[in-house]
């Protein structure tokens, strides 16, 4: 473990290193300050790679006017209906499979068909079933969310210790209480730590689904930026998005910290 | 007491696994046990000679292929509620804290939430947890899960109590304070106990009782040795006491052919 002093340094060469690419971002794509290298025309640079100053600027502007607030809101909406039907999908599907091998060997190779499906490729057909408003996008996010939760669960309740699960027919547990106390503790620490993933591909199904055709969301200023080559507004959006990318998997590690206290953590040596 | 109805009886057991590739491996045969009620019984063996497989079998988590359990006469089918096991490996829940632990038993058989953690409460008391209720099972010492795990099975107040192994891995130290605080909880409120371990010492400083199974496969019992050492008894002291040397030598002397048998086969696979 780092002390709290070389973390901290760290932190300072990272930050360095943010504005050490936004410094070359800037010096590269600037038409006046370094003369063209690569591109004859001074401004080409800036129209390929836009300038930062700019994408700032035009974030700034998108918050301070709150333009940009309805479209985030639906991105954010979206993601988050995905990623809650999606997981509660999964740890249905996954306990019902993982407790009826007979149910399991049957739809088995049904499920393994749907998962190596390269499934943005519904979008479209999601577009045509439910509309180009959010129910599309959250059906997109769901078949990628699904799948993850899915599979963690069904490892998790069948790597669940048979000493544990024993012990605790032993002590009197019906096969309701076995399900409660045992198999879905031990599936949600399977869930947990396959989170991060699930939380990031609900946004990956709301974005792609709003980019391929939608009339409003993060997805679609980006769209509507790169149809007027407004360069800068893309990188605005991408920001944004990376931003709130990293909020919501803050958010999870938040929610983890607090609901898997009963797992060892790494470097947590307490013993009495 | 041959009219006392034993407390459990295992009566010519047979347990042959069959492999998925048909093979079959017969782990015990004509084994007969029977335990009176309030009797500490030991069963040792070398390793590998079916003595957990016994234990399965008389809780009920395995059928046996022949032979017949009863349960204080009655025919037994399905799990024995008259009895608590205390397993060699970790069976604690790790995601509830030690004294959540403890109310399992009590929660599943629907008794009231405060009732039953104040009766938690007492019993990590006894086992000498006060104050560690609110710990998860990784946040405490080997030796303290075992007394979690202790308390979880008595707090059931089991007729029967099996111990697979209970104690085998913890160092020795630990092990002889569990021993005496085993013998003790045991003294204050008798109930018929099968103690499996391979380790004779423990057998004798423990019980009334030490049944020796032979080497695996097929294993049976091939001896009983009563132990009419006094009670109350302290494990560490009572081994160096004359008697217990003289039932060591006795016991030792039983089990070193089937220990060098099952040594044999180790050494041929």
């Amino acid at each position: 473990m780092p002390s709290s002093r070389s973390s901290k340094t760290l932190r300072l060469w990272q930050l360095a290193l943010f504005a050490g690419i936004l410094a070359f971002w800037y010096a590269a794509t600037s038409p006046t300050l370094l003369p063209p290298i690569y591109f004859d025309n001074p401004h080409k640079a800036a129209f390929f790679f836009g300038e930062p100053l700019k994408v700032v600027e035009r974030i700034w502007v998108w918050f301070s006017s709150g333009s940009i607030y309805p479209h985030l809101w639906v991105t954010l909406l979206e993601t988050a209906l995905a990623f809650v039907i999606g997981t509660v999908l999964g740890l249905v599907m996954g306990l019902w499979l993982a407790l009826s091998p007979t149910a399991a060997a049957l739809l088995d190779p049904y499920i393994k068909a749907l998962n190596s499906m390269p499934r943005v490729i519904l979008a479209p057909i999601f577009g045509v079933w439910f509309g180009l408003d959010i129910a599309s996008k959250v059906a997109l996010g769901v078949t990628l969310v699904f799948f993850i939760v899915f599979f963690n669960v069904y490892q998790g309740v069948r790597e669940v210790s048979y000493t544990v699960l024993a012990n605790a027919r032993i002590l009197g547990a019906s096969d309701r209480q076995l399900l409660r106390h045992v198999y879905v503790p031990s599936a949600m620490s399977w869930v947990f730590a396959s989170l991060h993933n699930s939380v990031g591909l609900a946004f990956v199904g709301a974005v792609v689904g709003e980019y391929l055709g939608s009339s409003r969301g993060v997805g679609y200023l980006i769209l509507q930026a790169e149809g007027t080559f407004d360069i800068n507004s893309v990188f605005a959006g991408i920001m944004v998005l990376t931003a709130f990318a990293l909020l919501l998997d803050w958010m999870v590690t938040l929610a983890e910290r607090r609901l898997l206290v009963w797992q060892p953590r790494g470097g947590e040596t307490e013993k009495i | 007491m041959p009219t006392e109805v034993p407390a459990l009886a295992l009566e010519d057991i047979r347990v042959t696994f069959v492999s998925q590739d048909g093979q079959r491996y017969t782990a015990l045969q004509d084994t007969t046990l029977r335990v009176a009620p309030g009797e500490f019984v030991s069963v040792v063996g070398p390793t590998g000679c079916g003595k957990s497989t016994l234990l399965n079998v008389a809780v009920g988590l395995l059928q046996p292929s022949a032979g017949s359990i009863r349960v204080f006469g009655q025919s037994l089918s399905g799990l024995n509620r008259k009895a608590g096991y205390l397993f060699q490996t970790e069976a604690l829940m790790p995601w509830r804290t030690a004294l959540q632990n403890v109310t399992a038993g009590l929660e599943f058989r629907g008794v009231e939430e405060k009732e039953a953690e104040a009766k938690a409460m007492s019993w990590l008391q006894r086992v000498g947890l006060t104050g560690f209720g609110g710990r998860y099972p990784h946040q405490l010492s080997g030796g303290m899960r075992k007394r979690v795990a202790l308390a979880q099975t008595l707090i059931l107040d089991p007729q029967i109590i099996l111990m697979d192994e209970p104690f085998s891995a913890l160092d020795i130290q630990t092990r002889q304070l569990m021993e005496n605080e085993l013998l003790e909880l045991w003294s204050a409120n008798r109930k018929s106990v099968v103690f499996i371990t391979h380790d004779l010492e423990e057998a004798i400083s423990l019980s009334d009782r030490v049944v020796v199974l032979s080497a695996g496969p097929e294993a049976h019992p091939i001896g009983e040795f009563p132990i009419d050492l006094p009670r109350p008894r302290d494990v560490a002291e009572i081994r160096l006491t004359p008697r217990f040397l003289e039932l060591h030598t006795l016991i030792w002397h039983a089990m070193k052919a089937e220990v060098l048998k099952s040594y044999a086969q180790q050494q041929k696979q």
